[in-house]
């Protein structure tokens, strides 16, 4: 029962969210201000993450096909697809549940406590759509260019790792990452992308926007959104993959 | 003119405003007194509109404002004026960015227009030269004034006050009453002040609705207080041994 009256909350502040901004000049400033809080200050954490993940997983591969009837070019080859497939989509999306999505429903949940949201509304401004609509747009947009960069810097990494290691040549590594190129693969990278980005963004924003009582509260929904923005990637993640790959 | 009609409000089973009735006068301060609990918030945020009442209504000037959709109290709203209890100002805009945030959205004022009109209200609330601080920056009585300039901004009609004292220093606080008085007069606008704090009663208290057990007890002015014997409201005015011998 709680589910169904979380979940018919949730459908309410979207409506909310998703009306036509009050001020195009102002949504347009926020919407800048929340593609450098979401996107640009999470560049840093990606690229590192996605460089040694890249490499790991070259390493990886190369120990695991240790056979002579198999060609070396697959440790190239697995390394993209898993980078483009699952990685960068979806490991970076968790990773960004935990950043972005704790620092959305702090930040709104700490306006609610102190009244800030209280003050947006008796001015006539509609709170949830000054507050959510920006992040959700900037995620949405944002989040795909740091999926590619993902990716980029992830087989980057491999190379790195394989070329340190001397475990596989580039040129095979190289031949891997150029085999049996499917431009789909990415189109499906950025489709889970997008859906993760609205799903971090305005979970985050209703755990923040909902939040009753003080700062005990607001670390705790800081908390759930974190813990329901990662389960819900992970099913969405296996819903799109049936659909879209299978 | 503020009409409150036959008001009540219950959360779950615990009935807090029981058919509440009172006038908030026009140029005046009107002042609601109770103790904690008694239901004086909810009465405020009934009549700003933040809480939908269960039954009765709130007029502005004979318009009805509680029985209105969200998107049909926008024009009222933008004739009112909210000071919070903690201020509520907006933590990453600075001082000039906090009161320009209201003319922003619904003004079509040039930059210059705007800044001027920071410039004065920040004069009003002798805060000059205060435009680049951050509410961080401030100390509790700067707050309050810098949330005093951002509500009268708009040149509302309907300034509203939850607690203006709260965690501020007596001399503090009088200054801020001194303040809040001051501008309804000149400004002529209906100010409603939801407090506490006795020395503001005796102070600006040209009406006063003293609310018990969430219904409307006693009505009057400064003066009337001091005279009264209704149980309850001296019980709660005159606390302590002190204003008990001042009395």
């Amino acid at each position: 029962m709680g589910l169904f009256k979380e979940t018919g909350s949730y459908v309410l502040l979207m409506i909310e969210t998703f009306k036509r901004p009050d001020k195009g000049k102002v949504f347009r400033r926020q919407l800048l201000i929340d593609f450098h809080a979401l996107g640009v200050d999470s560049i840093g954490i990606v690229v590192f993450i996605s460089l040694f993940v890249g490499g790991i997983i070259a390493m990886q591969m190369a120990y695991n096909i240790d056979n002579p009837l198999v060609p070396l070019y697959l440790v190239g080859y697995t390394t993209k697809q898993m980078m483009i497939l699952e990685i960068s989509p979806t490991i970076m999306s968790l990773i960004l549940a935990g950043k972005v999505g704790s620092s959305v429903a702090s930040e709104i949940g700490t306006m609610r406590v102190t009244e800030q949201i209280d003050a947006l509304k008796v001015m006539g401004i509609n709170p949830a759509n000054y507050l959510i609509l920006p992040k959700i747009t900037a995620a949405m947009l944002f989040f795909p260019v740091l999926v590619i960069f993902s990716i980029s810097v992830g087989l980057g990494g491999g190379l790195l790792a394989v070329f340190i290691t001397g475990s596989v040549t580039t040129t095979d590594f190289i031949d891997g990452l150029q085999a049996w190129w499917m431009p789909f693969d990415i189109f499906y990278a950025i489709i889970k992308t997008v859906v993760f980005a609205f799903i971090i963004a305005s979970v985050s924003g209703y755990k923040g926007y909902t939040v009753t009582g003080g700062s005990v509260e607001v670390g705790r929904a800081s908390t759930q959104a974190v813990v329901a923005s990662s389960i819900l990637i992970i099913i969405f993640d296996l819903l799109l993959t049936q659909m879209l790959l299978t | 003119m503020i009409e409150v009609k036959n008001i009540s409000k219950s959360f779950g089973d615990q009935k807090i405003l029981n058919n509440v009735s009172t006038n908030f006068d026009k140029g005046k301060t009107n002042l609601i007194i109770g103790q904690s609990g008694s239901g004086k918030t909810v009465l405020m945020k009934c009549c700003i509109g933040l809480l939908d009442v269960d039954e009765g209504e709130v007029n502005f000037d004979g318009r009805c404002f509680s029985g209105l959709k969200e998107k049909n109290k926008k024009t009222t709203r933008k004739e009112m004026g909210v000071l919070f209890q903690g201020g509520a100002l907006f933590d990453s805009y600075t001082v000039e960015e906090n009161i320009m945030f209201p003319l922003n959205m619904f003004t079509k004022m040039s930059f210059a227009e705007k800044l001027d009109r920071v410039n004065e209200v920040l004069s009003h609330v002798n805060l000059s030269n205060s435009n680049a601080k951050f509410p961080a920056e401030l100390s509790g009585g700067m707050i309050k004034r810098v949330a005093i300039a951002r509500a009268i901004a708009m040149n509302p009609r309907y300034l509203f006050c939850d607690e203006p004292n709260s965690g501020l220093d007596p001399k503090t606080a009088e200054v801020i009453d001194e303040l809040i008085s001051e501008l309804t007069h000149k400004f002529d606008m209906t100010t409603v002040i939801n407090t506490h704090d006795m020395n503001s009663v005796l102070q600006i208290g040209q009406k006063i609705a003293f609310i018990y057990k969430g219904e409307l007890w006693w009505e009057g002015d400064n003066k009337e207080i001091l005279k009264t014997d209704n149980e309850e409201l001296n019980d709660f005015v005159f606390s302590t041994e002190l204003t008990r011998r001042i009395k």
